[in-house]
């Protein structure tokens, strides 16, 4: 065995001050040369904690053990037998409190870069050439339909689940490109669509059929899906409905959900030569909230020209449930962080545009529910800060467009459709869902692990191998 | 890909558009939207349902020029496609027997209030139209609107065709006159904030479909957000249509000027006199 090496690899980035005047990718990739380095850092301990810190369940030390072997294609086999987006999840998954939190190196020093190596595998991969690509085998048609709402991580990952198991899958795709949240939330420095992109295609080389335009709960009902034929249904619709602050003034001009703000940016491609979607950007631009999309809409506004971008959140970094090394990104950027501050109403100036924004300090108090120290006003301390777009930027819940549309289809306050965790079933046979849709805003790799459990039971079911009563 | 089969010059500006889209024309219903997108880096933008064809697998919208969306779309001759088209979206109209009831509208609303105006003819209500444009030119297709209306009285600002004037006049005359249970109007924001003000002094119940910027049209982005008694709601999910008498106008009319076009794209388009709003 060779020698433990406490220190990671490190990940070339750009330098803040070039990146935060571009959309191209901040973290740029290891070269072949640094993936190998750093997979001999894993030492295949027989344990293997790695795995079950996966929502869903990649036999890591068995991919790194490829990679170091330099049988990329093999390393890309096993990746693929349980996730069907490594290149994403790379990306975006926080490794730092999932799979390199359980690696036995983090005891004495750095975890093995997981999330790094990941990214290597899956970008080397789409840089081949797509007839040597390995794809997986697909069980024999089962004849059985099946439909996906929603063509995000859950939906896709669904999707590909249930091809190779034979059947025949159609995902519904509202928006006009697939990918839901990865292509309108996530931006492209953190994401390169053109990676979303080459793992969409990857799922329709499985023989997935991906329809774009329909409103799964308008264009046609979950009921009429059935009528049609549909045998079992997988609900991955997110959850895209905003939250707003409901504070005085929040409906001016110049105030966005973080919604509006990075499907503009995102998916419309606001500000790019050739597209119509327009965002003029302010001078002075706060972004209300302290989650990684809080993060990625400050650094977006950033890029789009914005002078002084804030991060306006009302409890402190440490409690801030951004991943550290977004906040860290932000930071580098030139993001201004201002915690323990808390928005109290809006004001606009003539013409109905936001002017500027007062707010009050907080601090922190005794722990709430969660186990997070609540934040309190301080009395006698609000202040007006100058802005001229503000972005909100709190969290979001369901779409109600199914749950309205569905007969007995159960949701929880919140909207959050209620389903067995074990299983993805919903209270209506013939309908499972996962991810956001059922949890609330959430994360890519765990809306992709409750896919895969849900695909599983689909599986048995439209095999009946399940009994047929539905629980 | 979803192709224009049909398209109609209404006025100078303005056309009717026929676009095969059979999903959508299979489930639409009066006081719906789409969302359409002309090409793949074009914006999203919400039209009404003008009309809509079953058996065809059609639906109609009315274009009206304003800025370059729209621009783009009056420049489509049939056989060209639209690269999006999804739909039918928001709520349907509220459509029951009322009675009595009047129609106000001006602009594309002349058009694109025919299918309620048709349903809750259908529905046993008595149709009173009152239709207000600039001139004659501006009139727009008016046997359509007529084709289900029981009553219509037409005002034109210059009286070149019907009364010299605008809506408020008919409208309350019609008020007096008859007895009404329900208005529907669609027109200019200026226009619908002046409608409900009338009505509201009559205590009339008055529906209007707004139609403010919206960037997906299913409840994900909040652009369309306007405040109805008091409280914040999405017109594309929990409207169009809305209570005029509890909307928040002056609020609607700002955010509906977030991104203005241009004077001279909106030199050739059709401008409200009273505000210069659309």
């Amino acid at each position: 065995m060779a020698e433990l090496n406490l220190n990671r690899v490190g990940m070339p980035r750009q330098e803040p001050a070039v990146r935060a005047k571009n959309f191209s990718e901040v973290a740029l990739g290891y070269s072949h040369e640094m993936a190998l380095e750093e997979a001999k850092r894993c030492i295949q301990c027989p344990k293997r904690p790695c795995i079950e810190g996966c929502p869903v369940g990649i036999e890591i030390p068995d991919f790194i053990k490829a990679l170091r072997a330099d049988n990329l294609p093999e390393a890309v086999r096993i990746l693929k037998r349980k996730n069907s987006l490594p290149g994403i999840c790379g990306r975006v998954c926080p490794q730092e409190t999932q799979c390199e939190h359980r690696c036995v190196l983090a005891k004495k020093g750095a975890p093995v870069a997981i999330g790094r190596l990941e990214r290597y595998v899956a970008d080397w991969e789409r840089g081949q050439a797509t007839a040597t690509r390995p794809i997986p085998e697909k069980l024999p048609p089962s004849g059985s339909r099946v439909a996906i709402v929603g063509s995000g991580p859950a939906g896709l990952t669904c999707a590909a689940d249930l091809s190779i198991l034979g059947h025949e899958v159609t995902i519904f795709e509202a928006l006009h490109v697939a990918g839901g949240v990865l292509m309108y939330g996530i931006p492209e420095f953190r994401l390169p669509k053109a990676v979303v992109q080459g793992e969409v295609n990857y799922i329709k080389s499985l023989g997935v059929d991906i329809k774009l335009d329909w409103v799964v709960g308008n264009t046609i009902s979950i009921d009429e899906l059935l009528d049609e034929g549909y045998k079992a249904i997988f609900l991955g619709s997110g959850a895209g409905l905003p939250m707003f602050l409901n504070i005085p003034g929040e409906n001016f001009c110049g105030i966005y959900s973080a919604n509006e703000f990075l499907t503009r940016v995102n998916l419309m491609h606001a500000g790019e030569k050739g597209f119509d979607t327009p965002l003029p950007m302010g001078k002075n631009v706060a972004v209300i909230g302290g989650g990684n999309v809080a993060m990625d809409a400050a650094r977006c506004a950033l890029r789009s020209g914005a002078d002084n971008v804030s991060i306006v959140y009302r409890r402190t970094r440490a409690e801030a449930p951004a991943r550290g090394e977004e906040m860290e990104n932000a930071h580098e950027e030139g993001i201004d962080f201002r915690c323990l501050v808390n928005p109290l109403r809006f004001l606009a100036d003539s013409r109905g545009w936001v002017a500027a924004m007062e707010c009050i300090e907080m601090e922190l108090g005794e722990l709430d529910a969660k186990g997070r120290r609540r934040p309190i006003p301080k009395p006698g301390s609000e202040f007006v800060l100058e802005v001229d777009t503000a972005v909100v930027s709190l969290g979001t819940t369901p779409n109600p467009l199914v749950p309205a549309s569905t007969p007995g289809l159960n949701t929880k306050h919140e909207g959050t459709v209620v389903i067995d965790n074990s299983t993805g079933r919903t209270t209506r046979p013939g309908v499972w869902a996962g991810g956001d849709v059922a949890t609330g805003s959430a994360t890519v790799i765990s809306a992709m692990g409750a896919a895969r459990i849900a695909a599983s039971d689909m599986d048995s079911y439209l095999r009946q191998k399940v009994a047929a009563n539905w629980q | 890909m979803y192709k224009v089969v049909g398209k109609q010059k209404l006025s100078s500006s303005v056309y009717m558009l026929e676009i095969e889209a059979p999903a959508v024309a299979k489930k639409a219903a009066p006081g719906q939207f789409v969302m359409l997108m002309v090409d793949e880096k074009g914006e999203r933008i919400p039209l009404t349902i003008a009309d809509w064809n079953t058996e065809n697998g059609t639906v109609s919208l009315v274009v009206s020029q304003v800025g370059s969306t729209t621009g783009k779309l009056a420049n489509l001759k049939p056989g060209d496609t639209l690269a999006h088209f999804v739909g039918p979206l928001g709520k349907p109209a509220e459509i029951a027997s009322f009675g009595n009831v009047v129609c106000v509208v001006m602009g594309y609303g002349m058009v694109t209030i025919v299918p309620i105006a048709r349903a809750l003819k259908e529905a046993g209500n008595r149709i009173y139209s009152i239709v207000a444009a600039p001139s004659q030119t501006d009139l727009l297709k008016l046997d359509y609107l007529q084709g289900v209306s029981d009553e219509m009285v037409v005002a034109t600002s210059d009286g070149s065709y019907g009364e010299k004037g605008w809506v408020i006049e008919p409208l309350r005359r019609s008020i007096c006159k008859n007895e009404i249970q329900r208005v529907f109007n669609i027109g200019s924001l200026c226009m619908m904030k002046l409608v409900c003000a009338t009505t509201k002094e009559f205590k009339v119940k008055t529906m209007v479909s707004l139609n403010p910027i919206m960037v997906d049209g299913t409840g994900m982005c909040g652009a369309c957000r306007c405040s109805v008694a008091g409280k914040t709601r999405f017109a594309c999910v929990d409207g169009p249509e809305f209570d005029g008498h509890e909307v928040d106008w002056n609020l609607l009319m700002a955010r509906r000027c977030t991104y203005p076009v241009s004077l001279e794209e909106a030199a050739s388009a059709y401008r409200c006199q009273y505000c210069g709003q659309w």
